[in-house]
């Protein structure tokens, strides 16, 4: 068989037309990460350092993965953390939870357990009450996924 | 649902002004909307969307969840206690129902 140009013509396209989808949806979960941390930082770019982040290397079990987060911080009336955001960037929806603390808090630090749909990085970002902002990421690698099928 | 069993650990007593760790547990299922039954319908929400921890009244921590928070969602968080009183722990759920739990706490 013979193949003509008008198939060769339509077979290409319909190739550039999949290999263009793709990325996009990759992309997707990329930039709600991005935004999700640009709506929290309200527009300010954050810096490394001061919080970070307590993760396992490997996860089991992605449906119950611990996670704990820790900010460098006096924690006084007129020097706290306000607010530390936790994101996964793999997931469905990369929002995980958001702690809020106050000057009472002593020491902003925070534990709690997470679901994770696959080997991804998790990103915690606080945000002081001077409106500074600080970033840390992790990657933490799945065995089985915590999404249910 | 009557099987939504709060626990919380925290010290009897501590020093003033010390800083001490609470830890809290609620058995529930989490539902996070993206799972599918049997029949391969998605099973709908629901979750516990914000938990709260007042000390005598004044809001101390509060976090707000998403559906990647685990089910039975355990938190672990600080207090400075500079006076003896009662905290309120509190979740709210997606319908709406509200769970809570209280315990005191003595300062020497």
């Amino acid at each position: 068989m013979t193949i003509t140009r008008r198939q060769m013509l339509g077979a290409t396209a319909g190739a550039a037309v999949t290999l263009a989808f793709l990325p996009r949806l990759a992309l997707a979960a990329a930039q709600s990460t991005d935004e999700a941390i640009m709506a929290f930082t309200k527009g300010a770019t954050p810096t490394e350092g001061t919080v970070s982040l307590d993760t396992p290397e490997i996860a089991e079990n992605g449906n119950t993965v611990p996670v704990g987060v820790s900010v460098d911080s006096p924690m006084t009336a007129d020097n706290y953390v306000e607010s530390v955001l936790i994101l996964a960037d793999g997931n469905p929806n990369p929002a995980v939870a958001t702690f809020h603390f106050t000057a009472l808090s002593g020491v902003a630090e925070a534990k709690t357990r997470i679901r994770l749909a696959k080997t991804q990085n998790v990103i915690a970002v606080a945000r002081m009450n001077d409106g500074s902002v600080f970033i840390d990421r992790k990657e933490v690698k799945v065995t089985i996924g915590g999404c249910g099928g | 649902m009557a099987d939504n069993k709060p626990r919380v650990k925290v010290p009897k007593k501590a020093a003033k002004g010390e800083v001490i760790a609470i830890k809290t547990l609620i058995s529930h299922p989490m539902e996070s909307g993206q799972r599918k039954d049997k029949a391969g319908n998605l099973v709908p929400r629901q979750i516990i969307n914000k938990f709260t921890c007042e000390f005598n009244g004044q809001v101390v921590f509060t976090c707000d969840m998403d559906p990647a928070v685990s089910a039975n969602p355990y938190l672990e968080f600080n207090v400075r206690v500079d006076e003896p009183g009662t905290f309120k722990f509190t979740w709210v759920d997606d319908d709406g129902s509200i769970y809570e739990a209280v315990n005191s706490i003595a300062v020497e």
